[in-house]
């Protein structure tokens, strides 16, 4: 028995490969092919190779190289594929941002708007490198994700503050009608893209504490198990927080994220489908009676159903319509980079709608190889999840992973008409230094657990008990 | 926790799988409506991303391209004597769109029509920048000119075709506008064209072919006509038994001539040449409605042309009574007629009786000035016989040279017309327009038909007479057609 026992455990530890060379070798392509995008953008737009390829290749090329090395030291057993992923998808969004700061539409747009322009794409990479920067401090410090656990509480207070900081008068800022912005000290800064994570860790620790209360205290009723009144309390007030946000920051996107999120988490850690019929019910509540009373929520979704019949009139449905066109005049195979006008859409090109760049000049080729990017990181984040050993950790990695799936989901659904458009931006893609740098946070914290999770176990200790604790292992 | 985990990925797959549908559904399936929706701006981005291929006159481009700077279109639309010209041309603004040839083409203009596909497709693989194709008109620059120039500050419209094809030689309008000036997207551009829409004169409207005015007594060609092809005259110069004053049947009414002039069972000869109400008012209501309708629909009433640009359908009412088809008959009552229409009715008779379809593209280039297509005369319809369109002839030609039509006469050339003088508004209140409509005739046929009106509101009303007013300029496009033959 003992010999069997031994050898599991031994062939777990064998047979976990570090993968640390598969995710050099991924990173290689993840290098190369914005590069050789960024050519690509400068000959379909001056003739000639663009001159900062080498600064942008080398200074590309570096920021993946410091993330594998010290991801290979620091969390040697950590997924292969997330840091590729990451690397290709902001690298590609740099080259669509540099694109679109050749566009001379956007420039005059700009001149006439502001009186001056600047590219955006220096920002973007310097927000790149300080994201790596985030990246490799999260995975240098945070040793053990189980660690955040002690913060539930204050991570929620956290978050709050977070999600609120918009509407303390003097420090937010109202852009284009949604209030989702602080100015410090020149910077605009998105707080809601860090709450994303803060609030999962409370949820997650939350969570691993009443998830038995949550489940197993219900009645049954109607086929469904429902919880005790003041159960409902925590859900109701994620709820109510939501709603603020929706209502007074304008910000749709957000709100349904948060609540989009906790209904997820809340399902994994009860294992209650009541849940889910309660947080949609609850959602479809929310929306409904904001939307009856709102006037900016009724507009989007005016601009949802038919964009074309008040395009001359309404500025949401002009967006609406011109990124769908964008989408629909790329066709199958697209114009080829630099060479559509998706700068069309004007404002927030870069940031918001830069998906339909993609759509035009990379065509439904483009946006279904961007969406399996997606996908593979959704995929990597609930694998991650799976395979974490603790409950903590399972929770946090689907909690970020689902907030994600979500994100993207809303956002590309959004730009492609499929949904009401939501302020929100496309991870990695988009410009912003907040979405950037949450985001690399958010792929080191999944490192970090996968990390954990596929770390050989400690070899077996001595005691009988810990051989117990081997054999129900997933 | 692992089953619910499992649920949740299969969650967001089905989000990745709705997103991936959604994108097929909008770059597939709606892709081509999309891509070409009247609010989707790459169109027009696209058709002025390179120089417009040109609209030709006599071998010489009357239109141009030139480079623009600071807005989403690199080139911009120019015309030689654009105002001359726009009754042709039509417009392409950046702005408000496109009109006329410059719509009607637009495919071959851009170099996006079908017929060029093998071609941009070469282009293509060799790298070559698409271009576009030429349009060549039928039209003459001298006789243009002699009608632009003739009508000169006054309200009205010229149309000059030539008989035997029904190519169209002139086709002017009064007072015209600059297309150039509002070719681009700027806000003067956008200015100058809300000036000419509010403008009261209606620049924008292309008279020639857009407007029906009462044809007045130049309708009486037509009435004339259709007494020789129903049987009711075969003599020209017999006496017709026409009292005075007639009075309408069904009616107290007499029917008044211009004037005291001998019209007693004048012959239709007689008749024409001093332009009597009474004896075509007779003949419309001899004839009846039914064959008055017959023969006008045969010149091309109660229908539009396409030239290919479209011309109204000019109006022969189809309900009347007797007395109606009698007022009908002289061009009034609600009888209306365009330009064209009028120069088509002159076209059949001085072709002997052919009338052809009336047409201004005759060719069709692709960039390289290879022919893509070239436009055949058409015959449209045959209103009267080679006997009676020469009789016709015959009394047009009498007006002329005894007649209301002197004005017209050009030494040396065989000339035949009819003036008119169309009353209008209520109780006759307001100018009369003035009508010519005329034809020359050398050795070798009939070189060029033409209809000319005037609607002049600066005129003293006695002045008014197609003799007067429009005589003069049908003379001079005639001039010009018959001098650049020699």
């Amino acid at each position: 028995m003992s010999s069997s026992t031994t050898q599991t455990s031994t062939i777990g530890a064998i047979g976990a490969p570090s993968r640390r060379n598969t995710e050099l070798a991924l990173l290689v392509f993840a290098v190369v092919i914005p590069v050789f995008a960024y050519v690509n953008v400068g000959l379909a737009i001056n003739d000639e190779i663009p001159t900062g390829l080498i600064g942008y290749g080398i200074g590309l090329g570096l920021l993946a190289g410091v993330g594998h090395i010290v991801v290979r030291r620091f969390a040697p057993y950590a997924d292969p594929l997330l840091l590729p992923l990451a690397t290709l998808l902001n690298g590609l969004g740099l080259v669509l941002i540099w694109r679109l700061d050749q566009s001379e539409r956007l420039q005059q747009l700009s001149m006439k708007a502001y009186g001056t322009f600047s590219p955006s794409a220096p920002s973007q990479l310097m927000y790149s490198a300080i994201a790596i920067a985030f990246f490799v401090a999260v995975v240098i410090f945070l040793k053990d994700h189980r660690i955040l656990q002690r913060y539930t509480y204050i991570s929620m207070v956290g978050a709050i503050i977070l999600l609120l900081l918009p509407l303390v008068p003097g420090l937010g800022a109202d852009v284009f009608g949604a209030k989702i912005w602080i100015n410090v000290g020149g910077f605009s800064i998105q707080p809601g893209e860090f709450a994303k994570i803060v609030i999962a860790i409370f949820f997650a620790g939350y969570l691993m504490v009443k998830r038995d209360a949550l489940a197993l205290a219900s009645r049954r009723f109607m086929g469904l198990y429902l919880p005790r009144g003041r159960d409902l309390g925590p859900i109701l007030m994620i709820w109510a927080v939501s709603l603020l946000v929706l209502i007074f920051e304008n910000d749709l996107g957000t709100s349904l994220l948060f609540f989009g999120m906790f209904v997820i988490m809340l399902y994994v850690a009860t294992e209650r489908t009541s849940w889910i019929v309660i947080g949609l019910g609850m959602a479809a509540a929310g929306a409904v009676g904001v939307a009856s009373f709102a006037s900016h929520v009724q507009a989007r979704v005016n601009a949802w159903l038919d964009p074309f019949s008040c395009y001359a009139d309404s500025g949401a449905c002009e967006q609406i319509g011109q990124s769908v066109m964008s989408f629909g005049s790329g066709g199958v195979l697209g114009t080829g980079l630099g060479q559509g006008d998706s700068d069309l859409i004007g404002f927030a090109a870069n940031s918001d709608f830069i998906f339909s760049t993609v759509g035009e000049e990379l065509g439904l080729a483009g946006v279904m190889a961007f969406f399996l990017l997606y996908a593979l990181i959704i995929e990597r984040g609930a694998r991650t999840a799976l395979a974490a050993r603790d409950p903590f950790g399972k929770l946090f990695a689907i909690g970020l992973t689902g907030a994600f799936a979500l994100q993207v989901f809303v956002v590309a659904g959004g730009v492609m008409g499929l949904i009401p458009l939501t302020g929100m931006t496309m991870p990695f893609l988009a410009y912003g230094g907040s979405s950037v740098l949450a985001n690399w946070a958010l792929v080191a914290i999944l490192i970090r657990i996968s990390d954990t999770a596929r770390r050989p176990a400690p070899a077996p200790a001595p005691s009988p008990d810990a051989e117990m604790t081997q054999v129900v292992r997933p | 926790m692992n089953k619910p985990l499992r649920r949740i990925a299969i969650f967001c797959g089905l989000l990745v799988l709705a997103l991936l549908v959604r994108a097929n559904w909008i770059q597939y399936v709606k892709a081509d409506d999309l891509a070409t929706h009247e609010k989707n701006r790459r169109v027009s981005i696209e058709r002025y991303a390179q120089p417009r291929g040109d609209i030709i006159v006599d071998g010489k481009s009357i239109t141009g391209s030139k480079a623009t700077e600071g807005t989403d279109y690199e080139y911009k639309r120019t015309y030689k004597n654009g105002e001359m010209w726009a009754p042709v041309t039509g417009y392409a603004s950046q702005l408000v769109g496109a009109s006329q040839i410059e719509n009607l083409e637009d495919g071959i203009l851009t170099g996006n029509d079908d017929r060029l596909f093998f071609r941009r497709t070469l282009d293509m693989l060799t790298g070559k920048k698409k271009e576009g194709g030429n349009v060549v008109t039928t039209l003459s620059e001298s006789a243009q000119k002699a009608a632009f120039e003739g009508l000169g500050d006054r309200k009205g419209a010229v149309a000059a075709l030539d008989p035997s094809t029904g190519a169209i030689l002139a086709l002017a309008s009064t007072p015209s506008y600059d297309p150039g000036v509002f070719a681009g997207i700027t806000n003067k551009d956008g200015e100058e064209f809300s000036k000419l829409d509010k403008n009261k004169d209606k620049p924008l409207v292309n008279r020639a072919l857009r407007e029906t005015y009462p044809p007045g007594s130049t309708f009486k060609v037509l009435t004339a006509a259709a007494a020789l092809e129903h049987g009711l005259v075969t003599d020209i110069d017999a006496k017709t038994d026409t009292p005075l004053p007639w009075i309408m049947p069904g009616t107290t009414t007499p029917l008044p001539n211009e004037g005291n002039i001998p019209c007693k069972d004048a012959t239709l000869r007689d008749a024409l040449r001093v332009s009597c109400n009474t004896v075509f008012g007779k003949i419309g209501a001899d004839l009846g409605k039914d064959k008055m309708l017959e023969t006008a629909e045969k010149f091309g009433f109660n229908e539009e042309q396409f030239t290919p640009v479209r011309s109204n359908a000019s109006v022969f009412p189809k309900e009347m009574d007797k007395s109606q088809t009698a007022l009908s008959s002289i061009g009034q009552f609600d009888t209306a007629a365009t330009p064209l229409q009028m120069a088509m009715v002159t076209s059949a008779i001085a072709n002997d009786g052919v009338l052809m379809e009336p047409y201004m593209v005759s060719q069709l280039q692709a960039p390289g000035l290879d022919t893509i297509e070239t436009h055949e005369p058409k015959k449209m319809s045959e209103p009267l016989s080679k006997e009676n369109a020469q009789k016709l002839q015959q009394m047009m030609e009498t007006v002329v040279n005894d007649g209301t039509g002197s004005n017209a006469r050009i030494p040396g050339v065989t000339v035949g017309g009819k003036t008119g003088t169309a009353q209008h508004g209520v109780d006759n209140s307001e100018k009369p327009y003035a009508w010519f409509i005329s034809y020359a005739k050398t050795a070798e046929g009939s070189p060029v038909a033409v209809a000319v009106v005037v609607e002049d509101g600066s005129a003293d009303r006695q002045d008014i007479s197609g003799g007067g007013l429009a005589a003069p300029i049908a003379k001079s496009v005639m001039e010009a057609v018959v001098n650049n033959k020699k």
